[in-house]
């Protein structure tokens, strides 16, 4: 009896909630910690990050006006997902970042739970900082968060799957959209995760998922007039300054580089409120004055 | 049975000037949008089963104005769309009729042709639908060519852009114009384009204004627009009915048009008229539903119930 | 209401949901009798019919109990929030996947209608469990501190109205933060309890960490003075809450108490009507009027009061009262005799007090508990159907002249839990709202329920939160 010889896998773009290549047409070679030849990836271009812009777009009125209770549940039901494609990650992860396979199913391990950790998130971090101003007038003051939109993310270039899911998850947990633009060298669980969330109820274009040099990438996201923040976890401090300065054409919310040396750490809450605005309403509740004629 | 609207009624004075119409429609109680959209929802939830759903059933498909209004209207489709209203269902002659045909004005004579002899109405569109923006002298023409050619009832369209400008009383005349072409002869539906007035209170202010007017039935929509009937809008008309009515001894039809699918939509409607306004509304003078592809649905369930067995479009007519 | 369009009847099938001839108290993870063998019976309300037949706990069961509860409580705090997150969060998706099954229990133990129990109660009950999943791995974000510690053993007595949802309000947030539990249902609604005990099961809980005690009154008072509990909480009627807060003086028990009220839904001259009247019906007989926040009180201005009577009226003649599991059916039965005396004697009293009674024509079936909706016009603050809580399907309607003298009426009540303003200005409801004196005040709405809304009472209606960041308070060392 003869080895059986396998099925390659042709890894593809997630944009709108569907699988397509490059519209350029490219791939690039993506090896193993040895130099052994994994996969191509999509080698993105402009184009790609242009199409990937308007999904994300697009899909943001529905996913912001979800309920946080609904976002929540789709988040959960991703951790469901993952947990039963575990085998397939931990071999994912340990090829692309040359872990043992004790190690790397940690690291998927602390992935899923960290998708569970920010699927309880969403119904929550509007009481966390959120709440009543008590302002000094007869007046019903109240502020609260809000999604602030598109959120180009360039997910870190060394950790590729706990570090990739710890930034895009908090930045749909509230309700944003996100295109995401892969680790270069380690691009496959990134893209491996669309299949996950093409099966988890999540609407198409709330996650979009780029592969490809994120020198190239990168600068469009960050000159792009229709993209409200960028996550420069991914950039090297060279070019994320470059990118810092082409975001401020339309002042998009930067969140720079944080050096992170293990990903497993409780996050706090910044990653999510980096992506939220703040709004404040003025209601008049009539005169605080005694009875009578104030209603 | 109460009569249908005429011009004298304990409001006819709120009409005078633009300034007391304005007040007075203005002066209706407000509505809460999510708690009218929540009843909707809620009546939403009955349960219609076996001899309940069979007199639902029977009772829209004689609900419904079979309508076919397109650029690409020619005498043979009408031809058709007529002898399926007569005759929805050619394996089952125990079928009802449907209530109406509607058209183009100039299709009437053919639609005329094809449901004569029979219960079917022909309901033409007039001032210039769906837009509605046109001279009002080329509106009260179409009227006129349609009534002369025969035409049973007149489905009007309001001019939106007057209401939400706040001209209500140019609205209201241009109302009772057509009203008057229509004369004795027709039966004038009056659609107010909810998705256009966008909000609730503008289409509770809108019943009200052209039931002042004498429409014998107010109308949702055209069914051009993104936006047409739905339970909520047709639950603040079905209101708007039952409180004129209670206030003026007059009678008001109700007619939602647009976006009613499926057998399923078509009962969750019957189950707002009969909660709100209650079995008086329940017959097909004073009830219609606008639509064209509904009537296949209905069939089809019709012969599951019928059959038991689940239908199958080869088993409905194309008209 | 008779009609050209009758609905036919529209039952939910009963095959679903498999009740077993008894069942046991469930304790460390197993069901067990009664140490000293007693049972009692739990029927459906709407029939009579006898749905099982339960073990009745005694003091040697709550000491056990208690105990089981307090063995668990090491592992159980100890363990990491995101671990503690997951088992709950696995409990509420198989809640999810058996809510079906479950409304029709709760409807059958209960008395409410499947329309209810279906579309309100069960997606409630998966909600709660599902947020406070999410906060078991956060607490350090929920501004009780760095580090906030749970109290241990938390003894929970729950009452027969929505006997799921208070279960779920009571373990949730207790298991989220860590504490383990031993929880009593009420006496005539033990069954879902038993059922989640089950889910429990299935969700790979650890024993130990959820106990239910199905008994009476002598179980929970057994429950709330063992001197090995660190926590009570209670839902349940004023006068057995001030009874408890006496047991517990002294001690070291942190107590928080959801109890009766007579909510006040003030409908204004301006108020939506058709809507208003909506909220009305939906505030005295969603759940039969048996809810602590029911709007039992109109305050309807008196410039509009004969409009928006006839409009109730009118509206009330829609209503359909019968089977709970039809699922056309809006009234269901009264969960007791023991309620439908209760409700019966202080309706003679309001008549006896010259208040005016009309109900719609209604068909009460031949067997069951049944109270046909009612409302009371021409009452004041002086009549006793105006201060007491009937907890039925009993609206007694009041008027006022001005915003002041609504609020004043509004607040004029021992109780503090719940109330409605109906009107489109704005300012007011929030004017108006500002100076009631009421834990949970819906404006041109009632009845809404949200995990992560805080919910409880002011004054003699309790103390506490339950929902919401708030709703972790109770069950923490803070």
């Amino acid at each position: 009896m003869s080895d059986r010889l396998s099925v390659f896998k042709t890894y593809k773009l997630y944009v709108g909630g569907k699988f397509p290549r490059s519209e350029s047409g490219r791939v690039y070679e993506v090896t193993d910690a040895k130099g052994k030849w994994l996969a191509n990836a999509p080698q993105s271009s402009r184009k790609d990050t242009r199409d990937a812009v308007v999904a994300a777009r697009k899909a943001f009125g529905g996913w912001a006006g979800a309920t946080a209770y609904n976002r929540g549940q789709i988040l959960y039901r991703v951790a469901e997902m993952l947990e039963g494609r575990k085998a397939q990650f931990v071999r994912e992860v340990a090829e692309a970042e040359g872990l043992s396979k004790s190690r790397a199913a940690e690291q998927v391990d602390a992935t899923i739970d960290r998708w569970v950790w920010y699927a309880g998130w969403t119904d929550k971090i509007a009481q966390v900082v959120g709440g009543g101003n008590p302002v000094a007038g007869p007046f019903f003051n109240l502020s609260s968060p809000e999604p602030t939109g598109v959120v180009a993310v360039l997910a870190p270039q060394e950790s590729s799957f706990l570090g990739l899911v710890s930034v895009v998850a908090p930045v749909i947990a509230t309700g944003n959209t996100a295109v995401v633009v892969a680790s270069e060298r380690s691009p496959l669980p990134a893209l491996s995760l669309g299949e996950v969330l093409a099966t988890s109820d999540v609407p198409g274009g709330v996650v979009n998922v780029l592969s490809g040099r994120t020198a190239e990438i990168a600068p469009p996201l960050a000159a792009h007039q229709d993209v409200n923040a960028i996550d420069l976890a991914g950039a090297d401090d060279v070019l994320a300054k470059e990118l810092e300065i082409a975001a401020a054409d339309n002042l998009k919310r930067v969140l720079r580089p944080q050096p992170v040396d293990n990903w497993s750490q409780a996050p706090g809450t910044d990653r999510m409120t980096a992506f939220l605005e703040t709004k404040t309403v003025w209601h008049p509740t009539g005169s605080l004055g005694a009875s009578g004629s104030s209603y | 049975m109460p009569t249908t609207a005429s011009p004298a009624h304990p409001l006819t004075d709120v009409t005078s000037s633009d300034s007391t119409l304005r007040r007075f429609l203005h002066g209706l109680p407000g509505v809460d949008a999510v708690g009218l959209e929540a009843r909707a929802a809620s009546l939403g939830t009955r349960s219609i089963k076996t001899t309940a759903k069979a007199y639902a059933i029977d009772l829209a498909i004689s609900m419904v104005d079979l309508t076919t209004l397109e650029g690409a209207d020619t005498p043979g489709k009408v031809r058709a769309l007529g002898a399926k209203a007569v005759h929805p269902d050619p394996t089952d002659r125990t079928t009802p009729a449907t209530a109406a045909v509607c058209v183009y004005p100039d299709m009437v004579p053919a639609a005329k042709a094809a449901v004569a002899g029979s219960t079917v109405k022909v309901a033409s569109v007039a001032t210039a639908f769906p837009a509605g923006r046109a001279p009002i002298a080329v509106k009260l023409a179409d009227v006129r060519e349609a009534v002369a050619a025969g035409a049973d009832e007149i489905d009007m369209v309001i001019d939106r852009g007057a209401f939400l400008a706040g001209q209500y009383l140019k609205v209201y005349d241009e109302i009772v114009a057509v009203k008057e072409t229509c004369g004795a002869d027709a039966r004038l539906k009056v659609i107010f384009e909810t998705g256009e007035l966008s909000t609730y209170d503008n289409i509770r202010r809108a019943g009200w204004l052209g039931m002042l007017a004498g429409a014998d039935f107010i109308k949702t929509s055209t069914g051009k627009v993104a936006v047409n009937a739905t339970p909520a809008n047709t639950l603040l008309m079905l209101e708007a009915v039952r409180d004129f009515r209670a206030q003026t001894g007059v009678q008001v039809g109700v007619k939602p048009a647009g976006g009613i699918r499926t057998s399923k939509d078509a009962i969750k409607f019957l189950v707002l008229v009969n909660e709100t306004v209650g079995e008086d509304w329940l017959d097909n003078h004073w009830f219609r539903f606008g639509a064209s592809s509904l009537l296949n649905d209905l069939l089809m369930q019709r012969q599951k119930l019928a059959t038991g067995r689940y239908s199958g479009p080869d088993y409905v007519t194309v008209d | 209401m008779a009609s050209a369009f009758e609905y036919a009847p529209a039952p939910e099938s009963r095959a679903i949901v498999d009740i077993a001839p008894s069942y046991g108290l469930f304790i460390d993870g197993e069901f067990t009798e009664a140490a000293d063998g007693k049972v009692f019976k739990t029927v459906s309300p709407s029939t009579e019919e006898v749905l099982s037949e339960i073990a009745r706990a005694g003091e040697a069961d709550v000491d056990r109990a208690v105990a089981a509860a307090r063995k668990a409580f090491e592992k159980w705090s100890a363990l990491p929030g995101s671990e503690r997150a997951k088992y709950l969060f696995r409990i509420a998706r198989i809640i999810q996947e058996r809510s079906r099954e479950l409304a029709v229990l709760e409807t059958l133990d209960n008395g409410k209608p499947i329309k209810e129990t279906r579309d309100a109660d069960l997606p409630l009950v998966a909600a709660h469990f599902f947020y406070y999943a999410g906060w078991a791995d956060k607490l350090e974000h929920a501004g009780y501190g760095a580090n906030p510690r749970p109290l241990g053993v938390a003894g929970q007595v729950i009452p027969w109205n929505f006997p799921l949802l208070m279960l779920a309000w009571k373990i949730a947030p207790a298991l989220a933060t860590g504490n383990t539990v031993v929880l009593k249902p009420a006496e005539t609604t033990p069954l879902s309890a038993l059922f989640f005990a089950d889910i429990c099961r299935q969700a790979g809980l650890p024993k130990g960490v959820v106990n239910i005690l199905p008994g009476y009154g002598d179980t929970g008072a057994a429950l709330v003075a063992h001197p090995d509990v660190d926590k009570v909480a209670f839902t349940g009627s004023t006068a057995v809450g001030k009874e408890i807060a006496r047991t517990v003086a002294g001690t070291r028990k942190k107590l928080t108490l959801e109890l009766g009220g007579k909510g006040a839904n003030i409908v204004f001259d301006d108020a939506p009507i058709d809507q208003a009247v909506e909220g009305i019906v939906n505030g005295i007989f969603f759940n039969q009027g048996q809810v602590c926040c029911a709007g039992s009180r109109l305050l309807v201005q008196e410039s509009i009061q004969d409009e928006l009577l006839d409009s109730l009226k009118r509206r009330l003649a829609t209503l359909r009262l019968g089977d709970p599991l039809d699922k056309n059916t809006d009234i269901g039965a009264i969960n007791s005799e023991e309620q439908l005396a209760r409700i019966t004697t202080l309706v003679e009293q309001g008549e006896a007090e010259g208040a005016e009674r009309w109900s719609p024509a209604c068909e009460i079936p031949a067997s069951g508990y049944w109270f046909a909706p009612t409302l009371f016009t021409n009452v004041t603050q002086a009549h006793r159907i105006a201060r007491d809580e009937i907890f039925g399907p009993v609206l007694s309607v009041l008027t006022f002249r001005t915003p002041d003298e609504a609020v004043a009426k509004a607040n004029n009540t021992p109780y503090g839990l719940s109330a409605g303003i109906w009107t489109e200005k704005g300012s007011r409801i929030l004017a108006v709202a500002n100076k009631l004196r009421a834990g949970v005040i819906w404006s041109n709405t009632f009845n809404k329920f949200d995990p992560t809304s805080p919910f409880g009472g002011y004054k003699e209606s309790g103390f506490g939160r339950e929902g919401g960041r708030h709703g972790l308070e109770a069950y923490l060392d803070v």
